[in-house]
């Protein structure tokens, strides 16, 4: 019983729902619906005031004819009555079909009663009079009231009616005269005015309802048009345009339309070609410093192998031209990378793999570099594989600027990665314990050039472009890349990836800033 | 004898360092610098390996590429400065056997070159069978010939190389990695995408339908494997 209930409640709250998302989605409906209210409401109080004015014009046009034909009766009846001896039935009866046959042109608008007080009483036909009209006329007073009365077709029938009563003093005694109106014709004018309003006032509704409804759609078909084409704009069909009919305000919706569409075409198109421009001048820009490069580079590598035959200051220079060589090189592909960025050029070749297997290649490939720096690399990663869709080169790049500037500034103290994993998201965060960063850096390492202490980081050799283009690396994979660093405590970078391509991160599964724990770590280490 | 090397640059400088550096290593180079004359040159030379930069006056290093391929096996290095996945597949795809990006390390070229000198010495005589029973594929090492169906098969010295790794452990499935150390000779992973584009080449050559292999096989997620014998 309780779980119909709660189904039939759960069903109740679809449908409203439902019934809420199509009237926010709907102008139509929502117009539609307004107007049948408004409309609806209107015409409903018209209506009660019109009915109410006719009903009560009609009653009292035939109240005032009851009263009028009541006091031309009491005139003859009078006359007639005042020798009459109300005690004397037989008497009474005489002077009741005189007065009826006084009246009798009237006969079909009203039915005459009349009574005698003292009880005899005679009339046309077995109606019960109300008491409290009678006690009125009893105390001589002309009295109205409605009641029952017999239908003027057929008198056993009892109809709706207005009963007026008047006292006739007859010599010994009191008449009552009461006159029987039906109000059949009355209430037939009432029911056809009725029914005259009603059928009128929801034909108005229903019109008004169907003006609105038309009006809405011939102003909501071309909106709904026109967004159904922004949308397939937005998505990159750069050609789709509204058909334009006419040169009403809804015509120069579209033609403004066509025209932002088109505007917005031509700015594209300039893009994508200075954008090709942009690509094609950083590929032949990289091929024409290329070549040169290495013939040079070739040339060098021949002065270093044979630099035992050379004077120190020679073989030195020959030292010197070959490690800058080395660190003009990977400054060119720096540029040449970020330029492609820059361009727009870059591409993700996304495949799913394991973020441990590459963060394992990363810290091999750190070996040396760790061994050198007298710095542990030390990993903390989940049991299970961390699936996540990337292009293993660029993390790896990420990984490997990360962990390369953590060894540089280490200061031979053990740097710490993390990866962590939720549903959504992964995280590696690259720990060091060296100087750390001043407040504010942590966000201007990623610019380009960005050097920390200008007397000292020379010495490391990196581009100054690395983390610039982590940056853009990891924006590519829709992921972040973020610092935190603190004078004294070391800096922790994180790189927070979504599992599956193209998901937006909401939040990473590894803090930025370390908890306490490594602090103690450090400590220890220390 | 010397291995002989053409050397297709058009860059003066580059070539001439190319030949001093390739002397000093023990190679015969030649030089060619006008794409439209690459063919004629390696006609000429018969060069056990081409050294081929990708932008040629004339005619392109692709289509350079593509012509000495259709009638040779000779393995083609090509020089590249571009990094960019179209142009180095597109270059592969065209029948270079590997690639190296300017500016490379004399001693990296050079051992690239070995590597595609090395299967010379090779002296095994062995025959290997892999694929469907009922169309096997035989592999006469010695001889270098191919023959399945009573036809043989013309395989470059690399897709040879690649085939004879594949089908020497049958039931073993190879990584790239693992492919790319044995076939190429890299030390350390390089770029797969070689072996990708050499499989399919290969594919293309031995298998009936290339799209429903039965000879080289994938191996979802790990690599590829020889089909059963």
């Amino acid at each position: 019983m309780i779980e119909l209930l709660r189904r039939a409640l759960r069903r109740i709250g679809l449908w409203l729902s439902a019934a809420g998302k199509a009237w926010r989605q709907s102008l139509q409906l929502r117009v539609g619906l307004t107007t049948f209210v408004i409309t609806g409401t209107v015409v409903l109080i018209i209506g009660i005031f019109l009915l109410d004015q006719v009903t009560s014009g009609v009653l009292k046009d035939k109240r005032d004819v009851a009263i009028r034909q009541a006091e031309l009766g009491h005139e003859t009846a009078s006359a007639i009555l005042s020798d009459v001896d109300a005690t004397q039935p037989a008497k009474v009866t005489e002077a009741t079909k005189q007065i009826l046959a006084a009246s009798g042109k009237s006969a079909g608008l009203f039915t005459l009663v009349i009574r005698s007080t003292s009880g005899a009483s005679s009339s046309g036909s077995s109606v019960t009079i109300p008491a409290a009209l009678s006690k009125v006329v009893q105390e001589g007073n002309l009295a109205i009231q409605y009641a029952p009365v017999p239908s003027a077709n057929s008198p056993s029938e009892l109809v709706a009616g207005l009963m007026v009563g008047e006292p006739v003093a007859a010599r010994t005694g009191l008449f009552e005269l009461y006159y029987l109106f039906p109000l059949t014709s009355e209430q037939q004018t009432i029911a056809l005015v009725q029914r005259t309003v009603l059928i009128s006032g929801l034909v108005l509704v229903l019109l008004a309802v169907g003006i609105a409804v038309l009006v809405t759609r011939q102003t909501v078909r071309p909106v709904r048009v026109a967004a159904q084409t922004a949308a397939r704009l937005a998505a990159g069909d750069l050609s789709q345009r509204i058909t334009v009919r006419g040169t009403d305000d809804i015509a120069r919706l579209g033609r403004s339309f066509n025209d932002m569409a088109g505007s917005l075409q031509r700015q594209i198109r300039r893009l994508e070609d200075l954008s090709r421009l942009q690509r094609r001048f950083t590929s032949d820009v990289s091929h024409e410093l290329r070549t040169p490069l290495t013939t040079i580079r070739m040339a060098s590598e021949l002065l270093h192998s044979s630099r035992d035959d050379f004077s120190p200051e020679l073989s030195r220079s020959s030292e010197l031209l070959t490690t800058e060589l080395d660190r003009f090189e990977s400054l060119l592909t720096d540029l040449l990378e970020i330029s492609r960025y820059d361009a727009g050029a870059a591409h993700l070749e996304s495949e799913t793999a394991d973020l441990r297997g590459v963060v394992a290649s990363t810290v091999a490939a750190h070996q040396m570099l760790s061994q050198r720096q007298g710095a542990q690399v030390i990993v903390h990663e989940p049991d299970e594989p961390v699936m996540v869709d990337m292009d293993s080169r660029r993390v790896e790049r990420i990984l490997r600027n990360l962990v390369g500037n953590a060894l540089d500034h280490s200061e031979g103290r053990p740097v710490v990665i993390t990866i962590g994993c939720d549903e959504d998201a992964a995280a590696v965060t690259v720990r060091d314990h060296g100087v750390g960063l001043r407040p504010g850096e942590a966000g201007l390492v990623f610019n380009r050039f960005w050097r920390g202490d200008p007397s000292r980081s020379r010495l490391t050799g990196g581009t100054g472009l690395g983390l610039a283009i982590s940056l853009e690396d990891a924006r590519l994979h829709d992921g972040w890349l973020q610092a935190w660093g603190e004078r004294g405590r070391g800096a922790q970078f994180r790189l927070t990836l979504p599992r599956l391509a193209g998901h937006t991160l909401l939040a990473s599964p590894l803090p930025l800033a370390p908890d306490d724990d490594e602090d103690e770590f450090q400590e220890a280490a220390l | 004898m010397k291995p002989r090397v053409l050397v297709v640059d058009d860059d003066a400088a580059l070539a001439e360092m190319l030949g001093i550096v390739l002397r000093t290593d023990g190679f015969e180079p030649a030089f060619v610098a006008d794409g439209n004359r690459a063919l004629q040159a390696f006609r000429e030379t018969k060069p056990d390996v081409v050294l081929l930069d990708l932008m040629l006056p004339g005619l392109s290093g692709i289509d350079v590429c593509r012509a000495i391929r259709a009638e040779s096996g000779t393995p083609i290095i090509m020089l590249t400065a571009k990094s960019d996945t179209v142009d180095v597949v597109l270059g592969l795809e065209s029948g270079a056997d590997d690639y190296v990006i300017k500016p490379f390390k004399p001693k990296e070229l050079v051992a690239r070159m070995r590597a595609r000198l090395r299967h010379h010495d090779e002296l095994a005589g062995e025959t290997l069978v892999i694929g469907p029973p009922d169309s096997p594929v035989s592999i006469d090492v010695a001889a270098h010939q191919v023959v399945r169906e009573g036809r043989q098969i013309a395989l470059t010295p690399l897709e040879f190389d690649l085939l004879v790794a594949l089908a020497r452990k049958p039931r073993q499935v190879f990584t790239r990695e693992v492919l790319l150390e044995q076939v190429w000779g890299y030390r350390h992973a390089a770029d797969t995408r070689l072996v990708n584009v050499h499989v399919q080449r290969l594919r293309s050559k031995v298998e009936r339908d290339p799209e429903r292999p039965e000879v080289v096989l994938t191996v979802r997620g790990v690599g590829y494997k020889a089909g059963p014998p």
